[in-house]
């Protein structure tokens, strides 16, 4: 099977659901003639035309409210914020307007869009080339939130968002574009090309949204995981020593709460982890999840590893970043609780 | 230069405020039939003075002059005065009902009336609207049924939405009004977007944007002109200036630059301003907008000279920031009343047919009402099911909200 990067997985996702369906429209800030800052729309305007992927202004509002409008006419417009951390003036459009309009219309207009945006950090991104604002949006009832952690899954997961009938925030780690990391910043990346997961079928596959992965199978205690925390996670658990059960969760909103609710009543503990900051984290509510369905088998406090409260840094970039040594000591400390 | 001392800060203000009297005379009025009527296919250059002038048909002696006359048949007019005064008899009787509590909330368009009703008359069949909380008018001048407005309004049994939205936030795919939202302004960008897919699709229909003159202040409208001027998207940019924006006058949102109309010519955008309150003015410049959509000749401005003689809302006391008498004193009258003057100069419609007409709309109303109400209304009767409120929130209800729903009992 053909290995690829995520950046090819994704492209090669967009290619396949436009070339299926006339209605997939890609656009954003220089996604046209350019191909995207990242290479993510690399072709596609050459290959489909200028009316199917194009450039917009700088205007995140514009392109996300156009987006809604496109839906409500019956196209499935894909379409991308350069960075998570200037999706804010698209903010307003995504919550009052896509997440809603099915229910407040009753149905009468829908909002198939999916909003594509390079998230998470580890690159010295500093303040706004590093966020992770996934809570933003899993606290939005009629929005879909997707985080992927390998080429295959990118691929599956893109082609399924476009193809969904509600609206879809894709978050994707861009610290994951071209190779796994599991925050061992002092060694060299390792490829796409050298990862199992860098294999990417030819043509259509979807996976379904709201299905989490287990990575790592164990039986000591459960990781809860996304994005880049997956190979961080898996790396602190190899470190340490400790049988641990990573899960790639995926989907966040909605959120496979079966496979995790199996993991933690067979390990009795649990160490949510994520870049994003901690308080009021998506972190909190798996937390709170795992409390209210695992109680009784609950050896050990739910520990969280988080981003720090504040803003993403430039130079402390790993003292900031959860890496595999903090990940791991949360293991241990989970472990003699 | 000489030194100017401190600086200062400048707030605008209206001219009057409650206790003075009204004062109207800053409003320049062009004559009716003055403002000469271009080619669709105009080059935007070289009209940008309509952008600074009032395009009316109507004169004082109810005479249909100049360029932009006669584009409706005496029938056609007929329609249009029924479709004004049908929506301000609903307006009345709705007003009402909130009082009584049959519902929370309401919004009346007392004065603006024309604006809505004479452009869905300029648009065809799978066109799109994308309106704000006062254009009523496009659903009642496309035939919606009023008894449907009413069970919206009064969240009962037979509500389209099932309960879920406040009073008057209606949605009609089939007659061409997309979803209300509360959220201001983000229609606009909305409507930009839907005309960029009939374009994308080779289509023929358009779609028009609404806004009010203090929304235009928001971020959306700037970034909904941007798109559309740089497509070129089949949309019509409604800006309704109805001088005010619940309490705060419309330089509050202006600012300098003269009218809301010339915010179109710095995107290149052909810019119109119509007599809001000139039914035969409004359809004709709505036409000609539609049309140059149509053509593929890109979007236009409208702005819409109007004034909101009613409150803001039902939840609004306009005579604390306004004077009372401030409506009479308006220069362009009453949009229902000049229309009439006009139909009984050309002797198809006289007082008593008026009269006798407005008994009827009252009539049909009331029983619209009545068989609402039979329905239920906010606090009494029939109402949507507590399932409902956890439907439709996506296309199929994720596990989390099936939790949910068995949690609430239902």
């Amino acid at each position: 099977m053909p290995r690829k990067t995520m950046i090819e997985a994704i492209r090669d996702a967009l290619d396949v659901s436009m070339g299926r369906d006339s209605q997939v429209i890609v656009y954003g800030e220089d996604v046209g003639f350019f191909g995207g800052v990242f290479r993510a729309t690399q072709g596609l305007q050459a290959k489909y035309g200028k009316s199917r992927c194009f450039d917009a202004p700088i205007s995140e509002s514009g392109i996300v409210g156009s987006a809604i409008g496109m839906a409500a006419y019956g196209l499935r417009p894909c379409v991308e914020v350069q960075f998570a951390d200037y999706v804010y003036p698209a903010y307003d459009q995504i919550v009052s307007e896509a997440a809603r309009l099915r229910y407040r219309s009753n149905g009468d207009f829908t909002c198939p869009i999916v909003v594509r945006m390079p998230t998470g950090g580890g690159i010295f991104g500093g303040q706004t080339h590093s966020q992770s604002p996934e809570a933003l949006f899993t606290h939005v009832s009629g929005l879909k939130v997707i985080v992927p952690s390998n080429p295959h899954d990118a691929k599956g997961l893109l082609i399924a968002a476009i193809e969904d009938p509600d609206p879809v925030i894709f978050l994707e780690p861009k610290r994951l574009y071209n190779g796994p990391f599991d925050g061992h910043h002092d060694k060299p990346v390792t490829p796409w090309s050298k990862h199992e997961l860098g294999e990417v079928a030819d043509g259509h596959y979807t996976i379904p949204l709201g299905k989490a992965a287990i990575r790592r199978p164990g039986s000591a205690v459960t990781v809860l995981a996304y994005g880049t925390m997956v190979y961080v996670a898996q790396a602190a658990a190899e470190e340490t020593g400790i049988d641990a059960e990573v899960i790639d969760l995926r989907t966040l909103l909605p959120l496979d709460l079966d496979t995790i609710v199996a993991s933690v009543k067979k390990t009795g503990r649990c160490v949510v982890v994520h870049e994003a900051t901690l308080t009021s984290g998506f972190g909190a509510e798996l937390v709170s999840l795992v409390q209210e369905n695992c109680f009784y088998q609950l050896e050990a406090p739910v520990a969280r590893v988080a981003g720090w409260d504040t803003p993403y840094p430039h130079a402390q970039e790993w003292d900031y970043f959860p890496g595999p040594s903090r990940v791991g000591r949360a293991l241990l400390e989970t472990l003699e609780a | 230069m000489a030194d100017a001392g401190l600086l200062r800060f400048h707030v605008p203000e209206p001219e009057v405020r409650p206790g003075g009297t009204p004062d109207f005379s800053n409003v320049t009025i062009p004559k009716a039939g003055s403002v000469p009527r271009p080619e669709i296919d105009v080059d935007p250059r070289t009209i940008r003075d309509m952008a600074f002038s009032i395009i009316r048909v109507l004169n004082r002696a109810g005479e249909a002059v100049g360029p932009w006359a006669g584009l409706l048949s005496d029938e056609e007019l007929l329609e249009g005065l029924r479709h004004m005064m049908t929506l301000r008899t609903f307006d009345a009787r709705m007003q009402m009902a909130q009082r009584q509590g049959k519902t929370s909330f309401y919004m009346q368009h007392l004065g603006e009336e024309a604006v809505s009703c004479a452009f869905r008359k300029a648009l065809q069949p799978g066109d799109m609207n994308f309106p704000t909380y006062r254009q009523a008018g496009l659903l009642i001048a496309d035939g919606y049924p009023m008894v449907s407005m009413m069970n919206q309004i009064y969240s009962n049994e037979a509500d389209p939405l099932k309960g879920r939205q406040l009073p008057i936030m209606y949605s009609s795919k089939e007659h061409g009004f997309f979803s209300i939202s509360g959220n201001l302004a983000t229609q606009y960008i909305q409507a930009v977007g839907w005309a960029m897919a009939s374009a994308i699709s080779n289509d023929s229909r358009i779609a028009a944007a609404w806004i009010g003159d203090g929304s235009t202040a928001e971020s959306d409208f700037h970034s909904a002109l941007v798109f559309a001027s740089t497509y070129k998207a089949p949309v019509v940019l409604n800006v309704v200036n109805n001088q005010w924006a619940i309490s705060t006058f419309q330089g509050i949102a202006r600012g300098g630059s003269g009218t809301f109309a010339a915010r179109g010519l710095g995107f290149g955008i052909p810019s119109l301003r119509v007599d809001g309150n000139d039914y035969l003015a409004v359809h004709a410049v709505a036409k000609w907008a539609v049309e140059r959509a149509r053509a593929n000749l890109g979007p236009t401005l409208v702005e819409y000279v109007t004034y909101r003689v009613g409150a803001h809302s039902t939840s609004d006391d306009p005579s604390a920031y306004r004077p009372k008498a401030e409506s009479d004193a308006w220069p362009l009258g009453d949009p229902v009343i000049r229309l009439k003057n006009h139909l009984i100069h050309k002797k198809v419609w006289s007082e008593d047919r008026h009269t006798q007409v407005e008994a009827e709309i009252l009539e049909t109303v009331i029983a619209a009402q009545k068989e609402a109400e039979s329905h239920g209304t906010l606090h009494a009767g029939g109402k949507p099911s507590t399932r409902d409120m956890f439907e439709g929130v996506y296309a199929e209800m994720p596990p989390h909200l099936r939790r949910q729903r068995q949690q609430a009992g239902v």
